[in-house]
């Protein structure tokens, strides 16, 4: 009874082309973003006089374009296709993703205009307005839903670990955007409280349902592309179960002025999720029986290798970060944003690169116009990381130490991160470059596929009567 | 594992554990702060906003200026200092006692500590050393205060003379607390700046007051227009490199003196039962006043403080700038500036209390 995997692919086709390629443009459009942010360093003068760009709003346009116009969105594609892929059937009404997508899209758009135009609400990762808000929520609603009566429908009944990795993320986002969005613009709450819902907000979005979506496509496509077996269900029933019970407990900082308990039972809660990395690192390793080169295979596997990668280095660190006396030196300093770019970009999106690479030339039937292309985006995207990621990291370790010396002046220590801070912006550059390639290779295959429809098309309604049956898609 | 109402409400519990944990128990405990009582004065804490401050927060949001700023200052230990406040009768007596609990005290030494009361005898010790030393000094027939000195690199950096609570926050909405310190700390940024033309210069362009910043310049928030028949009195006072064009002249216009009041209104350092400080302008003595700068090794530079000529200021490293020993010792232009914002004045003057020490 098991539909064919080349049907349920082509019943979910337009929504998720959609959602690829919007997010393919939300990524060039944050990246752009990102490099005025970061000329700012450079020359403060720099577009000052337009309050639009303005550093302060410049950079959370940045970080939001790359986290609800690309990754979520993106992530949402991923998760579709792999549910519809792993249940072996779809849930018909496919309209509910076209509008989900659509309501999505015209939320992030509303709320980056928002932010530019000085309506940001001040809380970090959830900046996007209210009014814009609502229009995501509603989308992701849909999608939601649809996602859920598509994996109730499934007709393989034995449940694959990347399902319920998938499960947990359908509902555990509408639930944290929509408490963190009550609880800080709608109804807010009082006082320091605030701040400890925000910090919830971003440990659940960018720990936990990051990590579900994250792991859900590497516990998918690391067994399926090095024609593997998963070494052991229990271990990622562990990392599973680690991740959502402890994992949503971290993310308010040492430093907090908050009660002592909130940021200790914090700490507890990352120390205990840092399990959940290391089955994974055990469970991966036991899949390719310790040949970690069997990544380079090929470049969907080389993205998602980058991003396994990515997410142990990350996984640790937050554990790191969360004791004191590390947290002591790398607080308000340059190395939160590496560490959290880390998560953001090494892990999640270079892990849907990888999937999006993998699955949309089963969604067209199309190869992709320009092989070489995903290999450059491959090398731009690594290169551009770790150009970002190891300059913030090591200036905000100066940066950090130095605040530690009240004897030396803040001027002192400004300018010690600056050669830090310039060097990041080549990563910038390198990641847009990437990102125009991704876009162009999305675009020419979209551009190709709908071209063999219209062709297609075009010859079934010239072709004699007789015929048709067979021409027609 | 194949039942996926089971993984969904295994999921459901684990989200709900953490949501009743971090989001309704803190809401429960924080969320309900009232305004409390400074310590010592008993004066109401927090205050809310003035009016135009408030605005200035929204311009403060409008302009992310949170994503380089934080609002908190943390504090590693707290230490306490001796402060023998009259001596008594029992003057042999009394200076045995310092013999004994001051290490390294000369007979001389206690003489003169003796007759120059009010005097520090120890800084920056434990609690328990302190409060033995209060016995002892108590024994011998004389006052002694114990203060409260929190100690850690902000503080001595001058971003505050505690740590931030709580209850700091409690009429903030949103609550801005920044995460990275691209700039400096604005916690205590009323305390440490109180000059409105100074807050306003370095909004229009940063390097004005400070050579070598990165903040970008606010000069949207200016309006440049010909002078008048009679040039306007907010007009700024810009050095050559940055002034406009002869004729013309830089106006505020209402957000940049929402911002400014804002910023001036940034003032944490009130003494709170969970947070005990001794403010340092309760100090007896000018000359060995700055119990703060104990822990403060910093090549003070006084010459920061931001007096009324802010002018003289430019130049200097003013974000290192004027430590608790500058507000302190000069404590009477603090004071005056700062009347534009009744909280931060009520914090300065209530200072003046005898001991802050909840028992």
């Amino acid at each position: 009874m098991k539909t064919a995997p080349s049907e349920t692919d082509a019943s979910c086709r337009i929504p998720l082309l959609a959602l690829f390629v919007s997010a393919a443009v939300w990524l060039v459009i944050g990246s752009l973003f990102a490099i005025i942010a970061s000329l700012k360093f450079h020359a403060p003068n720099i577009l000052a006089d337009c309050p639009f760009l303005t550093y302060g709003r410049v950079r959370p346009v940045a970080n939001n374009c790359l986290l609800y116009g690309f990754c979520l969105q993106s992530a949402f594609g991923v998760a579709l296709w792999l549910l519809a892929r792993l249940g072996g059937a779809v849930f018909g009404h496919s309209w509910l993703v076209t509008v989900g997508a659509k309501l999505w899209n015209l939320g992030v758009t509303v709320g980056v205009l928002g932010i530019l135009a000085g309506d940001a609400t001040g809380f970090e990762n959830l900046e996007l307005p209210p009014y814009a808000a609502l229009i995501l929520f509603l989308g992701c609603l849909m999608i939601a839903v649809w996602s859920l009566l598509t994996f109730h429908q499934r007709r393989e009944r034995q449940l694959y670990v990347s399902q319920w990795f998938l499960l947990a993320a359908l509902f555990w986002f509408p639930w944290i955007y929509s408490t963190a969005n009550l609880l800080l613009v709608t109804f807010p709450v009082r006082g320091a409280a605030q701040a400890v819902v925000s910090w919830w907000y971003s440990d659940n979005l960018l720990v936990v349902w990051f990590g579900l979506i994250g792991l859900a496509a590497i516990f998918y496509f690391i067994p399926l592309l090095t024609n593997r077996e998963l070494r052991s269900r229990p271990l990622a029933l562990f990392a599973f179960w680690a991740l959502l019970l402890f994992g949503s407990w971290g993310g308010i900082p040492n430093s907090a002025p908050l009660p002592a308990w909130i940021p200790a039972i914090s700490t507890v809660g990352m120390v205990l999720s840092g399990f959940s990395v290391l089955t994974v690192a055990l469970n991966i390793c036991g899949t390719l029986d310790g040949k970690w080169s069997i990544l380079w295979a090929g470049p969907s596997l080389r993205f998602i290798g980058v991003g396994l990668m990515a997410f142990l280095i990350t996984g640790l660190l937050n554990v790191a970060c969360s004791f004191n006396p590390v947290s002591q030196i790398t607080a308000f300093t340059w190395f939160t944003p590496a560490q959290s770019y880390l998560n953001v970009y090494g892990f999640l999106a270079m892990t849907l690169f990888g999937a999006i690479y993998y699955i949309l030339p089963r969604l067209t039937g199309l190869e992709f116009p320009s092989p070489r292309l995903v290999r450059a985006h491959f090398w731009a995207a690594t290169i551009g990381i770790l150009f970002i990621v190891a300059p913030l990291a090591a200036g905000g370790i100066v940066q950090g130490f130095k605040f530690r010396n009240p004897n030396l002046p803040f001027m002192d220590i400004l300018k010690s991160t600056l050669p830090f801070l310039r060097a990041s912006s080549l990563g910038d550059l390198f990641l847009l470059v990437g990102h125009l390639m991704f876009l162009r290779n999305l675009v020419g295959m979209v551009k190709e596929f709908y071209r063999s429809r219209a062709l297609s098309a075009y010859s079934a309604a010239t072709s004699p009567l007789f015929q048709t049956a067979e021409v027609k898609r | 594992m194949n039942h996926g109402p089971l993984i969904f409400l295994g999921a459901f519990f684990a989200l709900a554990c953490s949501w009743f944990g971090l989001i309704l128990k803190p809401q429960m405990q924080i969320g309900h702060l009232q305004q409390t009582n400074t310590v010592g004065t008993g004066a109401t804490y927090p205050l809310d906003r003035a009016g135009l401050a408030r605005q200035g927060a929204e311009v403060y949001r409008k302009n992310g200026c949170v994503y380089c700023h934080s609002q908190q200052v943390g504090q590693t230990a707290t230490v306490c200092d001796v402060v023998l406040a009259e001596s008594g009768t029992n003057l042999p007596a009394l200076q045995a006692t310092l013999l004994k609990i001051k290490p390294g005290q000369t007979e001389a030494g206690a003489g003169e500590l003796i007759a120059k009361v009010p005097q520090q005898v120890l800084q920056g010790v434990g609690k328990a050393e302190a409060d033995a030393a209060l016995k002892a000094l108590k024994a011998a027939g004389a006052k002694a205060e114990l203060w409260i000195i929190p100690v850690g690199p902000d503080i001595a950096r001058g971003w505050g003379k505690r740590r931030t609570v709580a209850e700091d926050f409690l009429f903030d909405s949103p609550v801005m607390l920044g995460s990275q310190r691209i700039g400096p700390d604005l916690a205590n940024a009323g305390a440490r700046l109180p000059v409105a033309d100074w807050q306003l210069r370095h909004l229009y362009d940063a390097r004005i007051e400070v050579p070598g910043s990165v903040m970008p310049p606010y000069r949207f928030l200016f309006e440049k227009r010909k002078v008048g028949r009679f040039p306007s009195p907010e007009a700024l006072i810009l050095p050559a490199s940055f002034a406009p064009a002869p004729g013309y002249e830089i106006v505020p216009k209402p957000e940049a003196k929402m911002l400014a009041a804002y910023l001036l209104s940034l003032n944490a350092d009130a003494a709170l039962y969970e947070t005990p400080v001794t403010l340092a302008s309760a100090a007896p003595a000018p000359t060995n006043a700055p119990s703060a700068m104990a822990t403060n090794a910093a090549t003070g530079g006084t010459t920061n403080a931001p007096s009324a000529t802010a002018t003289s200021a430019a130049g200097t490293t003013v974000t290192n700038a004027p430590p608790a020993a500058a507000t302190a010792a000069t404590n009477a232009p603090a004071a005056s500036a700062t009347n534009a914002v009744p909280t931060s004045d009520a914090a300065a003057t209530n200072a003046t209390s005898t001991n802050s020490t909840p028992k």
